[in-house]
């Protein structure tokens, strides 16, 4: 089972909520759409799952043109961040709504839904009603109800976020592992770049509509093609500085450190654990203000400003420093990545290439 | 938003057409014929175009209906709208007292026209009605069948104590829709009670208090049962409104052409009204 | 602004409240000084949501005096006690301008109108929206509205304190690090006290000097984020700070010795023969993979970025470790190491201190 995009865009009222994207699901993944809320996600799984019509280009199932076809045609599941379920109906009944409609035998249905709910740790609430559950609970079951019918695209619209952190997690967790379980592609949408890492597979990161680059996580995280996808997919924000490079050195507060480059301008992008407060190997001095620190536990957020630039910094263990101060901040030129000046990823940084 | 076209999705639409075409299309095409034409009886038309409407137009009982028609809607208008709103505010929001002012609030609306009518044409009689009595016996010279004054007095009173409650109803649910963080913030900043009126309240009625104009202005505009139950659109003319004027001409006098051409500027003269009124309160509300 | 005391507290919403389950908020004291920055945190039904109501003057406890400096707020409505409130979900005047929402606290208390510009202007420099002053604030999107809110909360110079219910729920994760920061640098600058729920233990970390955990209506822990992370006085206060939360094991304690599943690991220091259950907790990222200590099983490997995070067993228990991203991980591991330093121990779900120093 495999889902293909091709060239499909959509606009509304003259407005373009998605440029023309291309994009390949393989069969039985996990793809992650990454972006800031209105940056097209929910727009391209409503597009995949046929709730709306593309403006222009198609959308292939298992080779098969699929645009235009009614989503009640499709097998499809579909998963909000609001919790849907029919309140009046038990943990069963809900889970067994979606077979009921499509006439499968009683004790079919009955051992589907067992085996569903067993998976998704239900099994002790099936005589329950929804409003006597839990949020995450709630969430099981409308996952479970997505699941039970056994559709070969489940679609999850930011699933997780009106749920407490700490079940968050929880779930977070269970995903990857129900996920396996059920050997249909996943389209998970999401703000958070650490979902995104947490849930592996695939990511496509999205800004103002449109896809930036479609990878495996861990290399779109390490090797973002341009500024905007590494800006996405940084949490802190990543740093950025304009900086110079001539003689193929490159230059960043009077250090210089050689860089395999043409000359010119470029953007210098790091990310946040990698400014520390001890001078390491290659390490280049940054002359910064501390605006404020954010104390986590176990590690402590450096809020920096660098001239104009706005930073964030994490270092381990707890850092009682004083704001407002000038501060040194060392950074590995090992972790820098360098943009031009469209923004385009020149060089990855030497770091990422090792992993 | 488009959705995927599915064209028997028009078969679905088709009975709601043609129940319209009925109930509505034709029998407005039939007075537009009758409204260009003239008729003594046997089946005779003769063709008489834009007559009537030139007569409707130039005639002076007419314009007096209208204008007591004008009058009676601006003054139910003035009254239910913000007595409505006052209602809704002060209603319980929540427990087994909102259910029960709920209930007694919606059951006026649950009265049919004529038996609100009849209800009002006995209440204020002198002789035997309890509210007529009870003004005579008190020393007001009070008789809605002699005065007109009286007679508007009664019609009045009747139609707020038949619709105000509509109006506070859509008011109350507006309201409902406020969380209480906005109440709390409120009393945090310290708004006073008007502040809360005017920069929560007021904001979030604003959707329902257009559809309660409207309705209560076309209601009011065609009112027909009530006033004809009670006063007859007595004493005198005093309220014959249009469509109590409109009832003699076609059926006392027969004369259907005429009348024909009245309903259709009737007809056009609420359209207009509804279409001022909806713009311009439309316009008031992104101003607010 | 004022000192705030909460006095043997407790509330519960029925009439006749038989069992402890009755108790919304179990009874509790604490102290909160002026000019602090505080957060509550726990999951949703801990009763964190009904002390900032009892604290805010919407709800009357049940047992217990509300103090702010030594005046006994108790029985006062919330436009007595002079405090502001920042929601969950932007609260602001849809029809009025930036300008006239930031005003609004302000004229209804009827100072000069030169007083009310200068503090207009003050905080709108601060949240940043100098070049929105004159738009109408209906048309704005959430973190804008949502800063709108908190300037109305920071307008008032005089506020007894700020309370703010989980204001960055609706809030991008990137606006999130602009906005707290932005919260910060408020509070630096004017001082209020200030007052923070949450559920997202980073917010409430980054946020306070001083966090409260709370489980179902009870303190468990008031401390700085570094003790609640280092010390947690309960396994739920492990579990709950910390992303993976503290790992808990069974064991028996004997002296400096503890015994998890036949394996000895050694204590930082003796501890009195505990009598209960009696488990041992560590923070994920106080274990190593080693040639020899427990017995581990590796169920999977997350790549977080700049760390991963291993998700095994321990003798039939969930056992997580984290691992910087530049330290390699031997293959084929199956042993883990604890420190010793970090080992807390844990009977009936307190902790205890070790023999010498308790004595």
């Amino acid at each position: 089972m495999t889902l293909e995009l091709r060239g499909v865009s959509k606009e509304v009222a003259g407005q373009i909520w998605l440029h023309p994207t291309d994009l390949a699901l393989a069969a039985g993944s996990m793809n992650v759409l990454l972006g800031p809320t209105s940056s097209g996600k929910t727009t391209l799984m409503r597009l995949m799952a046929g709730l709306d019509q593309p403006g222009t280009g198609r959308i292939l199932w298992q080779g098969q043109d699929v645009t235009g076809r009614r989503v009640q045609d499709r097998r499809v599941a579909m998963v909000y961040q609001q919790f849907i379920n029919y309140p009046s109906m038990t943990v069963y009944d809900n889970i067994a709504s979606p077979l009921r409609l499509q006439r499968i035998a009683r004790a079919e249905i009955d051992s589907r839904v067992r085996r569903t709910a067993e998976m998704m740790r239900l099994t002790p609430l099936l005589h329950r009603r929804p409003l006597e559950l839990s949020g995450g609970q709630q969430q099981r079951t409308a996952l479970a109800r997505a699941l039970v019918k056994g559709a070969g695209l489940v679609l999850l619209d930011e699933p997780l976020a009106n749920l407490d952190y700490k079940l968050r997690e929880e779930l977070r967790a269970e995903i990857p592992r129900i996920f396996e379980a059920s050997g249909a592609i996943f389209v998970y949408a999401t703000t958070e770049p650490e979902e995104a890492l947490l849930l592996g597979g695939h990511v496509a990161t999205l800004w103002e509509g449109r896809v930036t680059q479609f990878g495996p996580t861990p290399q779109v995280y390490r090797a973002p093609c341009d500024a905007v996808t590494a800006r996405v997919f940084s949490d802190p924000p990543m740093n950025f500085k304009a900086i110079r490079v001539t003689g193929g050195e490159a230059e960043l507060d009077g250090a210089r450190w050689s860089v395999d480059v043409g000359d010119g301008r470029y953007t210098a992008g790091f990310r946040a654990p990698h400014l520390t407060l001890e001078q390491g190997r290659r390490a280049l001095p940054l002359k910064a203000r501390l605006d404020a620190t954010e104390i986590t536990g176990a590690e402590t957020y450096l809020h920096l400003l660098h001239g104009q630039d706005r930073w964030v910094g994490l270092v381990p263990g707890v850092r009682k420093l004083p704001a407002g101060a000038p501060l040194t901040v060392w950074l590995d030129s090992a972790h820098v990545y360098l943009f031009d000046e469209a923004g385009r990823l020149a060089r990855p940084a030497p770091s990422s290439r090792a992993a | 938003m488009d959705k995927p076209v599915n064209n028997r999705a028009w078969f679905l639409v088709l009975p709601v057409l043609v129940i319209v075409a009925f109930s509505a299309v034709i029998p407005l095409m039939t007075v537009v014929n009758y409204s260009v034409q003239d008729t003594f009886g046997n089946n005779q038309f003769f063709w008489n175009g834009l007559g009537w409407f030139q007569d409707v137009l130039e005639s002076d009982r007419i314009h007096a209906a209208l204008g007591r028609q004008l009058l009676f809607s601006a003054i139910i208008l003035a009254i239910e709208i913000p007595l409505g709103i006052f209602i809704a505010l002060n209603m319980p929001k929540r427990g087994f007292w909102a259910s029960l002012v709920l209930v007694l609030m919606a059951l006026p609306l649950l009265i049919p026209w004529n038996v609100v009518g009849t209800i009002w044409q006995v209440f204020g009689r002198v002789d035997i009605g309890l509210l007529g009595h009870t003004l005579a016996a008190l020393g007001f010279d009070y008789n809605y069948v002699n005065d007109p004054i009286d007679a508007w007095a009664t019609i009045i009173v009747m139609d707020v104590w038949h619709w105000t409650s509509l109006v506070a109803l859509l008011c109350y649910a507006g309201l409902q829709s406020i969380p209480d963080a906005y109440y709390q913030a409120a009393r945090i900043d310290q708004a006073s009670r008007w502040g809360v009126f005017r920069y929560i309240e007021l904001p979030k009625m604003s959707g329902v208090l257009l559809i309660a104009v409207l309705l209560r202005f076309m209601d009011s505009f065609m009112i027909y049962t009530e006033p004809f139950v009670a006063t007859g659109g007595g004493p005198g003319n005093a309220t014959t409104f249009l469509s109590i004027d409109l009832v003699k001409m076609a059926i006392g006098q027969f004369d259907l052409g005429p009348a024909a051409a009245f309903s259709l500027i009737y007809f056009l003269v609420i359209l207009l009204i509804s279409w001022v009124f909806y713009t311009v309160m439309t316009a008031q509300r992104e101003a607010l | 602004m004022a000192r705030i005391t909460l006095d043997s507290l407790a509330h519960s919403y029925s009439a006749a409240p038989k069992g402890d389950a009755d108790w919304a908020l179990k009874p509790m004291s604490l102290t909160w000084r002026d000019g602090g920055a505080y957060a509550l945190l726990g999951s949703s039904g801990c009763g964190k949501t009904t002390l900032l109501n009892i604290i805010s003057g919407l709800l009357r406890p049940s047992r217990g005096r509300v103090l702010f400096g030594d005046r006994d707020v108790t029985d006062l409505p919330t436009t007595d006690r002079n405090i502001a409130q920042v929601f969950q979900f932007p609260v602001v005047y849809d029809t009025m301008t930036v300008r006239q929402n930031l005003a609004f606290p302000l004229k209804n208390r009827g100072l000069p109108a030169a007083q009310i510009a200068a503090r207009v202007d003050a905080v709108a420099r601060m949240i940043g929206m100098v070049d929105t002053l004159d738009r109408r604030a209906r048309g704005l999107t959430a973190d804008a509205k949502q800063k709108i809110s908190l300037g109305r909360g920071m307008v008032r110079q005089d506020v007894n304190a700020i309370l703010f219910d989980e204001p960055l729920t609706v809030i991008d994760p990137q606006m999130k690090w602009e906005l707290r920061t932005q919260l910060k640098a408020l509070h630096r600058e004017f001082g209020h006290t200030m007052i923070y729920v949450t559920h997202d233990q980073t917010e409430a970390l980054t946020f306070a000097d001083e966090v409260v955990v709370m489980s179902e209506g009870r303190v468990l822990q008031a401390g700085t984020p570094q003790s609640l992370f280092d010390a947690p006085a309960h396994t739920f206060v492990g579990y709950f700070i910390g992303s993976p939360g503290m790992n808990l094991l069974d064991a028996q304690v004997q002296g400096a010795t503890a015994l998890v599943a036949g394996t000895a690991i050694p204590l930082a220091a003796p501890y009195a023969a505990p009598k209960g259950r009696v488990q041992i907790g560590i923070r994920p990222d106080a274990a190593r993979p080693a040639a020899e200590g427990l017995p581990f099983r590796l169920l999977r490997t997350e790549d977080v970025g700049h760390h991963r995070i291993l998700r095994g067993e321990i003798a039939g228990a969930p056992f997580n470790m984290v691992v910087p991203e530049d330290e390699p991980i031997p293959a084929g591991f199956d042993r883990v190491a604890l420190d010793p330093a970090r080992i807390g121990v844990f009977v009936d779900d307190w902790r205890i201190e070790p023999a010498e120093r308790a004595a």
